[in-house]
């Protein structure tokens, strides 16, 4: 016995109800040309449309007011195509892709296969192609680039001092933390920088930046641009104002007598060692070291005597240990510095006997015939509050503030390193006195450059035969400095987004 | 040549009207325009009667019936069945059945020979139907569906059947009522063959969006047709065909 396997059903022909045609039956019992005729279901989808490009920025606007980056044939692009057909939410979309068109016929062509269901357990699928024409249209942003409107918030730094040794510490700081990537612009005007902002927070944010990396106070002031009284908005104009304390390394400063005693009983007269988030003073006589934070500078401001710009060059002739004396309840001593008592001679009256006395806290480094920095109080004109309530007779007559190691040209020969640059200003060559003595303090101070970024010279080979001339001189190992990356085969010149520092010497 | 119409904007005619050689029952309607079809083109063969069925004007689906009787549902009210026992020709039973399948027209298919009835039916609604419209019975589905007065539709000349029933189960259901069968659709493509159309062996009537070529399916295989062409191509042709032969 065999069993007869119910084989498929034959399914009857039947006539299509509208043409006639043989077909097999199917929900709506035409034919498929029929049924296409009678029912577009992309009929309620607009075939047309249109997409609005910034052609400075080669964005395109993603409604209402998001300006993309798409490239052509991109997901992106499509997301964007997408939402623009109107009555896609009406079929289910099966598939969407590009038709390829040529780049340059502002048309891009998206083509489309949609299903919907026409009738009861009838489901018909359709392909078809919606036509997009770029429009061109300027992006907010660029307008205003165009307009020369194109700041809204502008932050002003400034400092009250005669060199920009500050600013240069302070480009550095800002290409480390990279807090310059939103400005539009910066500017250098006199005893400070602008920096230019499209929007309020961003302007904010590089100001709470300056807050925390070096001692300043800042305001904040708007202009009224526009108002509009029906909607209750209204268009500012904000300008912060940064202002960095007026002291720097090397300047000497009187205390006030209150704010002296409060640093643990630290001389009036002091020597500015660095000014990195904090002042950090060291009082030349007993080495004893105190941090002024910008609160506490704020609340009782000291004036500099003598910036580093003023001071005159001293020939040590005799130097020796001084004893200190230290009492309880003194704030922290330095243990790097030594304390001596030294005689000094001017070196333009090199060869008389015109000695000076004087304590230093350069005991350490200073032996005869060294050159020295400092500032002679007892010939100066010196106009400050703080010193004229001073007992004259506890004042100093020289203070020594840095040891000379070699002439400047000698030691930017040496210099085998280099520091970046956001192109502020086009002075920063070995030429400009502020900026070399920039370098310098760099080089002698680890503590100050462990906040930015040092590049080796590639140009500049070390040379056997001034090596052991150099030993003396404070330089920067190699294993702080950064490998420089140039990625030079980008033609478009924007190399400079993609440098990235590469950590050498490991 | 069949005729296109509308029961008060409705294309399911099938609903409201049923048509046998013998007579025809003509739902209430509040206009007599559908009426006034039937009576044109009927009025001088067979009576044409208002009628309604437990105070309803679907008097297509609740009714079976052909040239020798006619089958109302339990819920016919006497004065219903009085006024078609009135109207109704003397030579047509009319008999009330207690079915609890209540729409007859839509599980029974008949003509003045055969009847295909819903495969549930009572077997004394089977025997009434056999008795009454003496017809053979046969329990049987079109195309996987039970409905057959719903999904066929049947004269002595011919029959249409539902859209997707198999060409193998045509030809059955062909050798059961002796008559041909063709698939086919009314009313613009919808299954529903006995709401839209309604015949007997000389007229046929069906829905208002039937197109041309659902008219000349029914037309062909119902063999209704203005032309008279009946006795040369149908019985005279066989015959001249022998002679010539």
């Amino acid at each position: 016995m065999e069993y007869i396997t119910p084989g498929q059903p034959n399914i009857g022909v039947i006539l299509c109800c509208d043409c006639g045609a043989q077909i097999q039956p199917n929900p709506t019992n035409r034919c498929i040309a029929c049924i296409r005729a009678r029912n577009d279901i992309s009929e309620d989808i607009n075939k047309q449309s249109t997409l609005h490009f910034c052609r400075a920025c080669e964005r395109y606007l993603d409604p209402p007011n998001t300006w993309i980056l798409a490239p052509l044939e991109s997901k992106d692009l499509l997301k964007l195509c997408l939402r623009k057909v109107r009555g896609l939410n009406k079929v289910r979309l099966i598939d969407a892709g590009f038709a390829w068109t040529e780049p340059h016929s502002k048309r891009i062509k998206l083509k489309l296969a949609v299903q919907k269901e026409i009738q009861e357990g009838a489901v018909l699928q359709q392909d078809f192609i919606v036509e997009f024409v770029v429009i061109g249209q300027m992006c907010d942003d660029c307008h205003r680039i165009e307009a020369k409107d194109y700041w809204r918030a502008l932050v002003q730094v400034r400092q009250k001092t005669d060199h920009k040794r500050t600013f240069y510490y302070l480009e550095q700081l800002i290409m480390k933390h990279r807090a310059h990537v939103k400005t539009l612009g910066i500017k250098s005007v006199h005893e400070g920088l602008d920096f230019f902002f499209a929007t309020e927070p961003s302007a904010k944010h590089l100001v709470d930046f300056f807050s925390s990396v070096v001692p300043c106070r800042w305001s904040q002031s708007k202009k009224l641009i526009s108002h509009d009284i029906h909607s209750n908005t209204y268009n500012y104009k904000y300008t912060y104002s940064v202002e960095l304390v007026p002291v720097c390394k090397d300047s000497i400063v009187c205390l006030p007598k209150k704010l002296a005693h409060q640093l643990g009983g630290i001389g009036q007269v002091c020597v500015i060692q660095r000014v990195t988030h904090n002042i950090c003073l060291i009082d030349p006589c007993t080495a004893q070291l105190a941090e002024v934070s910008s609160s506490v500078y704020w609340r009782s401001p000291f004036a500099s005597l003598c910036t580093s710009r003023r001071l005159k060059e001293f020939v040590v002739m005799e130097t020796e240990d001084a004893d200190v004396n230290y009492f309880t309840g003194q704030g922290q001593i330095s243990h790097k510095h030594q304390v001596a008592e030294v005689w000094v001679q001017r070196a333009s009256e090199l060869g008389t006997d015109n000695m000076i006395f004087c304590r230093t806290h350069l005991g350490n480094l200073l032996n005869p015939g060294d050159t020295v920095l400092g500032f002679e109080l007892s010939q100066s004109n010196v106009s400050d509050t703080n010193i004229d309530a001073m007992n004259q007779d506890r004042l100093p007559d020289v203070v020594l503030v840095r040891k000379i190691y070699a002439d400047k040209a000698t030691r930017n020969r040496k210099r085998r390193w280099k520091l970046r640059h956001l192109g502020i200003d086009e002075d920063a060559s070995s030429q400009n006195r502020d900026y070399t003595d920039f370098l310098e303090d760099l080089e002698e101070d680890t503590q100050f450059r462990t906040n930015i970024n040092i590049y080796r010279d590639a140009s500049k080979q070390p040379q056997d035969g001034t090596e052991s001339e150099a030993g003396d001189l404070p330089q920067i190992g190699l294993e702080e400095m950064l490998e420089d990356l140039h990625i030079d085969s980008n033609p478009t010149g924007e190399g400079e987004e993609m440098e990235e520092g590469e950590e050498m010497g490991e | 040549m069949a005729v296109r119409c509308q029961f008060e904007g409705s294309n399911d005619i099938g609903v409201f009207s049923k048509l046998t050689n013998a007579y025809c029952l003509v739902g209430i309607g509040a206009t007599a325009n559908f009426y006034s079809v039937f009576e044109e083109q009927l009025s001088e063969t067979i009576p044409v009667i208002y009628s309604s069925i437990a105070g309803c004007r679907i008097i297509g689906s609740m009714v079976a019936g052909n040239r020798h009787g006619l089958l109302v549902p339990s819920t016919t009210t006497d004065a219903e069945l009085q006024h078609l026992r009135d109207h109704l020709p003397d030579k047509v039973k009319l008999q009330r059945v207690e079915e609890r399948l209540s729409a007859l027209g839509n599980v029974v298919v008949c003509n003045d020979y055969v009847a295909l009835v819903h495969p549930d039916i009572d077997r004394e609604t089977e025997e009434t139907i056999h008795d009454i419209l003496q017809v053979e019975v046969f329990r049987h589905t079109v195309g996987n569906n039970v409905l057959v007065g719903s999904y066929a539709v049947l004269s002595n000349q011919g029959g249409l059947v539902h859209p997707a029933t198999p060409t193998q189960e045509q030809d059955e259901l062909s050798m059961l009522l002796q008559v041909p069968l063709v698939a086919g659709t009314v009313n613009r493509g919808s299954n529903a063959l006995s709401a839209g159309l309604i015949v007997n062996d000389w007229a046929a009537f069906c829905g208002f969006d039937t197109t041309a070529t659902e008219l000349n399916v029914v037309e062909s295989i119902f063999k209704i047709s203005d032309t008279p062409q009946t006795a040369i191509t149908t019985t005279m042709r066989k015959a001249l065909i022998d002679s010539l032969a």
